[in-house]
Parts: C-alpha cells; structure tokens; sequence
C-alpha cells in the first residue's frame, strides 16, 4: 500500500504560519455547505438576470448600438434587471410602497403562505432521502391526499373542528397509501423506486382526471372536471384575521418540521432510518428490519406530502379541486429537500425561500412583465449547484473543505489490514 | 492452471459444457394474464352489434370496401386464438426454448383487433384503421427517439431521466432556428445540438462532479421547462411570426410502397425525420451488438472495472455516449416542432420522456425491443383519440394510464424480472 499524502491547496507560505483558529473556522465555513448555499443562489440568480436582460425588448433595441452609446444598453440591463428583482423583494419580503402596515407586511404573509405546501411535501421528499429511498412521486402523493381530504372535505357534513380534522387525516392517508405502495413494492419485488413513482404519477394524475368525470368528485350540476366545494367545515381558518390568506396550514407545517426532526435525531425508528440511509448491507447486518423499515419510511414520506396536498385543498383552492391542484408542488419538493440538504430546518428554510419566489414570482409577472417562469430556472439552478460544491469551489476559486487537515497517519491503516489478513 | 494441466493428463475427451436450463414463464403468463381480460372483456361483458372498420385511404392501389365483422362471434373466436397462442407458449417455456418475439407481436396485434372490434361495437362511424396506425407511429416516433438515446445512456452506466428535458430542449430550439433560418433540416440539426448540450449538463454534473444522476436528470428536466416556458412566453408568445412558425418537414410518400393497404400510408406516407429513425433503430441495434463500440459501451455498463482493466477508458466512454445519446433524443424532439404540429407550444412533450423511459425498462434496454414498446405505448394512446369518436365504453384515462401501469408491472417483477445493466447508475470512481 502506499502512502496517500494530502497536498495543501493554499500557497506555499500559509504551510510556515501556525494556522490560527479563526483561520481554520473561518476556512471550514467557506469550504462548507453554508457558504456553498449562499454562492449557489448568487450564481442562480446571476442566471435569472441574465435571462430577464436578454429578452427585455428595450435591451434588444438599445444593443443595436451598443457601440456608438454603450451606455443606453447598460442602463436598459439595470433597470430590467434590477426593476424584476425589487418587484421580486416587494412581492415577497416586503412592500415598502404600501401605505399602511398591513399592507406592507401582506407579501410576507403571502410567501409563509405558499411555501407552506412546499415545506410539508419536501419534508416529506427530505425524510425518503434519509432512508436512501428517491421518492420523486410528490405529484402522485399530493394527488391522492388533496383528492381524498377533498372527498371527505365536501362530502362529510361534520361540524368545523371535527371535518377539518377528518379531512386532514384522510388527506395524510391518501398520500401515505400512494408512497406506501411504492414501499411495498420494493421490499417485496426489489422494483426501482424512481421508476415506480414516476408512474405512479401519470396513474394518480389519469385516475383523478377520470373521478372528477364520474359523480365520486365531479361538482354535480356541471361539466367541468372540477370538484364541489369544500363545507366550511373543513376549511383551515386564517392565522392573523381574515386580511391575510394566511392559514393555520403553516402551524401545522412548522410541527411536521418539529415533529420530522424528533423522527429524525430522537427517535430509535429515526435512526433504523439513517442507519439505512448511510448503509443498507451495514444496517442489515445490525440487524434491521430493512425492507419493513422501507415500507415505513415510504408511509410516514407519503403522509407528509400528503399533507401539502391537503393543505392545497382544505388552505389554498377550497372553491373545489381539479387534477392540477398540485401545481407542480411535487416536483419543487424535491429541489426543496435537496436545497434543504434533506434536514428537517434545512427543509423548512430551503421551502420559505422558494415560496418566497413563487409569492414575488407573480408580482414580478404583474409588474415587470417578466414571466414567473423564470422562479423554475433559478430554482433549479440553485440545486444544480448545491448539489456539486466542487464546481462552485472552482468558479469562486473556494479551498477545499478539510485542506488544512493533516494527512491522516496511513500506518494505522497498513497494521489494520496485517491484522485482517492475518 | 495446474489443476487444468492434471486434468489434461488424464481425460483427453473434448470437454462438455454443462448448459443451464432456464425456464422462463414470463411470457406465457402475460399470456395468459391477457387471454383471461379478453375473454372476460369479449364475451362475458360482449356486446352484440356490427363494427365497421375502413382499412384503406383514397391513397392505395387497391381498394377494401368497409369491412364489417359481428362483433359477438369475433369476441369469441379472437381469445380462442389467443388461448391456443398462450398454450404455444407455455409448451415453448416447457422445453425450455424462448418464445419468439414474432409470436408476442401476434399476440398484441390479436388482442388489440379483439379490443377494437369490441370497443367500437354498434358505432355508425366506421374505425379509420389507416389513421389510427398513422397517429400511433406518429406519436411514436419522439418516444423510440427518447428511448433509443435511454437505451445508450443506460447501457453505458448512466441513468437518463432527463430524456424529458432533451426532448422538450430539442422540440424548442429546433422550432426557433427552423422558424429563423427558414429551414426544417437547420432545425433538425440544432435540436441535435439542443439534446447534446442537455447531455454534457447531465454528464458534467453526474460523471465529473458525481452528483446522483437521478437528481441531476429531475432537475435538468425542471431546468429545461423553466427555461422554454419563459422564453416561450416572454419571446415566442410575443413575436410568433418571427420566433415560433418553423418551416416544416414536408411529406415524403415512398412511392409504390407508400400505396400499401393498411400499413403504408403509416410506415411510408411520413416526413423525413420517420425515415431517419428507422435507420436509427437499425443503427443503435447494430452498433450495441455488432461493433467494437457497442461491445465496449455495455463492457462499461456491465462492469466498468472490468473494463478499466482491458484498457477501456470509462468515464470518456460514458461521457461520450452520453452525449451521443442527447444528439439523438434531440432529433426526436424536433419531431414535436417541425412534423406533428406547425408550432411550438408550452411543455408540448407532455411526459414523452418519461414515457420513453418506461419504454426502455419495459424494453429491456435492449433498443429493438425498446422501439417495439415505444410503438405499443403509442398505440395505446392513438387508440386513446379513436375511442373518444367512437363512443367506447373504456375510459379513455384508463387507456393513457396503461403505459405506467404495464411498466410498474414490470418493474416490479410480477410477470418475472428485469434486470438492467449492472453499473447503471453508480459513478465510476478510479481508485
């Protein structure tokens, strides 16, 4: 065996100082995962202005002269650039234009409200990755619970506390049986859970489309594939009064977090979890149950997705539900749990932040003419990046995490393997 | 070595291979699986009535008049056909000897006649059979295009999900350029480049960066919608005479063979991109099995150490390919642009890729068996807009879900296992 030496990436003169312990902090939060969060969503947000420049029409013309007055096109850049990202800032943090105070802080209330779906379908997404499991059905699981909270929700005529609680719970079951299945299916046949929640997607989608034809969804008295509306009954009611649209949704969504992080890092299910996510032969070998421990992951996943899918029929369109109620939750889910690194709080932050994106995403469209597509592309560029630091280490010339680690003593690892092959 | 020299000394007989004997009873319990739905579907739920079906378009040499069958008497000679089928099959997983793949698409075509006859039973309006072949080929061929391009990628160790987001990127750009340069063959080139470049992202991220390739394809597929649907509606939705009327593909007719009833109007009466994936099927099938490449492509799948050892460099290989795959699942893409309709519209794949992506496990990742399960998915879903017309008594939802469900079946080994290339999906990683 030979020896592995570590070559430090910094220059030559930082190996004579004694590196001091600000130094060493300061290097590990520049090489982690914080700093690399931060870099990812300046790059992804450098992209989206890049974009909303490129195809603002008073850039377009101002280019044709660049060269005579550069300084017409520099001035078009700014303005559309900076013109979408303040709409941006007011559609979703706050809008310092309003007059009164309400009104000034309503964007935020806007952004808890859209990211509540979010955060409870990626923690959900989050606490299958934990397991090692891709659950990339989040579309087919919010399907399924908003289809049947939405079913218990205009059918069950239950006074108020008791309806909303019934439907909630119906809703967690329809998500959960939809993952669950997925669970089963690979613990009992070893089926590819990416391939099995991808269809099940397309089967949740095509199977609602139909019920919402048939008198079990479908509103009675019209032809639309649109569902009734939900009792009052079973309606979540608003937080802070009925100006803001915020629900009560988001309490609930603050105690998932809670309660996955107990899962998580408390409980000794939570850890059966990890132990199989780092090492399924290992946690086999340890004597875990691994197939049921998949079928559990998958139900507990599958109930949290599917409380965003309650949550957008009980919180955000109670007028009655179509086969879009998702709208596209399922799959920023899973860019929330990546962003989230999969905790727990992670998730919680990762999902404010996109719902700040989708709140100030529409102002932005209303405002700036700039279309709320473009929250897709930063998104996704967001997770692209996160999910390979080294690249941008290399783009802002960042140390490699650990590169002022000594080298680790090799002749440990030679007289273990003398041992092991004696 | 030297037990075999020992051995050598002692027994001078040709040495006898021992054969395993593999029964495989997949296929005669898919088999019988469908013989069973039709006869319940045919004759314990038969409908009485005629069907009408108009096999030849005003195009053929020669004409059929409008064939009408008694729906009740088709209903039960067709599963006593499929029952003698399935009783062939099982006597062929006896022997222990495949069955023949000629014999599976017999088997399909019987029950999809079956179904029909059944489904448009009583319906004044007689099927258009010509037509609905031309739909199923047609909504085919960007799915034989994605799972060809998923049949490489996979078979040289890399999972592709974002076949979604090279057809969509190849569908896009090939609109604008062909609407730009005025020309479809400009288009068709430049979703090939479109697809490429979806590929070098994904084979950047998931080969030199080792970020999990089905991330890395869930969000390049995001990525790809975000990109064209804000470019659609910010560009393409204002200025659609400048940006989005591409020049399409005209239809090229192969003259005698075009004139074929029934199936030549569907096989030969297409546009040029058709043609072109013919040839690539042949092509990726030749070249997977037949060449030094195709044999070092799967060499790399299978077991890229192995491979590392012979000297097969197996991160370039996997690069390459993959990106040689983009090329092709882009191709596929334009089909949506410059031959299917006159422009380009938002999300217009509609989860093609992720329907190709079926139609390679279901396949097999074997590209011919690929192309038929891409041509049958199709099917379904032309048979989908015909039984709209005709008033089926099938749920035309249930028919656009059996795709997924067929693959889950699959995938989960009800009906036997499939077994993928081993290394697919694992970074290979030089030690």
């Amino acid at each position: 065996m030979t020896t592995i030496t570590e070559q430090p990436t910094a220059g030559e003169g930082d190996q004579l100082e004694p590196p001091s312990r600000l130094n060493d902090t300061l290097r590990q939060i520049m090489g982690g995962s914080a700093v690399i969060s931060v870099l990812a969503v300046v790059i992804a947000l450098v992209v989206g202005a890049i974009l909303i420049a490129a195809t603002d029409p008073t850039v377009q013309t101002t280019s044709a002269y660049f060269f005579s007055r550069p300084s017409d096109m520099l001035n078009a850049i700014w303005s559309s650039v900076s013109g979408a990202y303040v709409a941006l800032f007011q559609g979703s943090i706050f809008d310092f234009t309003a007059t009164n105070f309400v009104a000034a802080i309503h964007p935020l209330t806007d952004t808890l409200w859209d990211s509540t779906s979010l955060i409870a379908a990626g923690l959900g997404i989050a606490l299958s990755f934990r397991i090692g499991l891709f659950n990339i059905g989040g579309q087919g699981q919010i399907l399924a619970g908003a289809a049947c909270a939405g079913w218990v929700g205009f059918t069950a005529n239950l006074p108020f506390p008791l309806l909303l609680i019934v439907a909630l719970a119906a809703g967690l079951f329809g998500g959960a049986i939809w993952a669950g299945l997925v669970g089963l299916l690979k613990a009992r046949t070893g089926a590819h859970e990416v391939i099995v929640t991808i269809m099940l997607n397309y089967v949740a989608f095509y199977l609602i489309s139909y019920l919402l034809k048939t008198p079990v969804l479908e509103a009675p008295g019209t032809t639309n594939p649109k569902s009734p509306p939900m009792h009052s009954g079973a309606i979540f009611p608003p937080l802070f009064g009925p100006q803001f649209s915020l629900t009560i949704g988001f309490v609930l969504v603050i105690a998932a977090t809670v309660f996955v992080w107990w899962l998580l890092n408390r409980s000794s299910l939570g850890f059966k979890f990890r132990a199989i996510g780092e090492n399924p032969r290992a946690a086999r070998t340890a004597g875990i149950n691994v197939n049921r421990m998949y079928i559990y992951g998958m139900l507990i996943s599958g109930a949290l997705v599917g409380l965003a899918g309650a949550n957008q029929v009980q919180g955000v369109i109670t007028s009655g539900f179509s086969s879009g109620i998702d709208s596209g939750i399922g799959f920023s889910a899973i860019t929330v749990a990546l962003l989230g690194r999969s905790r727990p709080w992670g998730v919680l932050g990762a999902g404010l932040l996109f719902g700040a994106f989708q709140a100030g995403g529409y102002t932005m469209q209303a405002a700036q003419n700039v279309p709320v597509d473009i929250v897709l592309v930063v998104q996704s560029v967001i997770v692209l990046f996160i999910a390979a630091p080294p690249l941008v280490r290399t783009i802002f010339h960042l140390p490699k995490p650990g590169s002022r680690k000594k080298p680790t003593p090799i002749k440990t690892l030679t007289t273990t393997e003398e041992v092991v092959s004696k | 070595m030297s037990t075999a020299v020992a051995n050598a000394g002692i027994d001078e007989s040709p040495i006898q291979l021992e054969k395993a004997v593999i029964k495989s009873w997949k296929t005669p319990i898919i088999f019988s699986v469908f013989t069973v739905l039709g006869a319940l579907l045919f004759i314990a739920f038969g409908r009485s009535g005629d069907t009408h079906f108009n096999l030849t378009t005003s195009f053929d040499f020669i004409k059929i008049p409008i064939l009408s069958v008694p729906t009740r008497q088709t209903g039960i000679v067709i599963p006593i056909l499929l029952l003698a089928i399935t009783a062939f099959g099982y006597w062929r997983s006896y022997i222990a000897k495949k069955v023949p793949l000629w014999l599976t698409a017999i088997f399909a075509i019987l029950f999809f006649v079956g179904f029909l006859t059944w489904a448009a039973a009583g319906s004044t309006t007689p099927v258009a059979v010509p037509g609905l072949l031309l739909s199923a080929i047609g909504i085919s061929v960007p799915l034989i295009f994605g799972a060809l391009g998923g049949v490489i990628t996979e078979r040289v160790g890399v999972v592709n999900v974002a076949i979604e987001g090279q057809l969509l990127a190849g569908a896009f750009v090939s609109a604008v350029v062909a609407t730009v340069t005025h020309s479809a063959v400009a288009g068709f080139i430049a979703a090939m480049f479109a697809g490429v470049l979806v590929s070098a992202l994904l084979a950047v991220f998931s080969i030199t960066y080792i970020v999990d390739q089905v991330i890395v394809g869930v969000v390049l597929n995001v990525l790809v919608i975000g990109l064209t649907d804000f470019l659609y509606s910010q560009v393409l939705a204002n200025q659609p005479s400048q940006f989005n009327a591409p020049t399409q593909f005209p239809i090229l007719p192969i003259p005698l063979l075009s004139q074929i009833p029934l199936l030549g109007p569907a096989l030969f009466r297409q546009t040029v991109i058709v043609y072109i994936m013919y040839v690539a099927v042949f092509l990726v099938w030749f070249g997977l099995y037949k060449t030094r490449w195709g044999l070092r492509l799967r060499a790399v799948g299978e077991h890229p150490t192995a491979a590392d050892t012979v000297g097969i460099r197996v991160n370039p290989t996997r690069f390459w390919n993959v990106l040689l795959a983009g090329a092709i699942v882009g191709a596929g893409g334009s089909y949506f642009s410059l031959a299917a309709s006159p422009l380009f519209t938002r999300e217009v794949t509609q989860g093609a890729g992720y329907i190709a992506l079926a139609a390679v496990i279901f396949g097999q990742w074997n590209p011919v068996r690929a192309t038929l399960a891409a041509l049958l998915f199709g099917f379904t879903t032309s048979l989908k807009y015909t039984l709209v017309t005709s008033a089926s008594p099938v749920p035309s939802e249930f028919m656009a879900m059996l795709p997924y469900v067929v693959t889950i079946f699959a995938v989960a080994g009800l009906v036997g296992h499939v077994r993928g290339p081993a290394a697919s999906g694992k970074p290979y990683i030089k030690s």
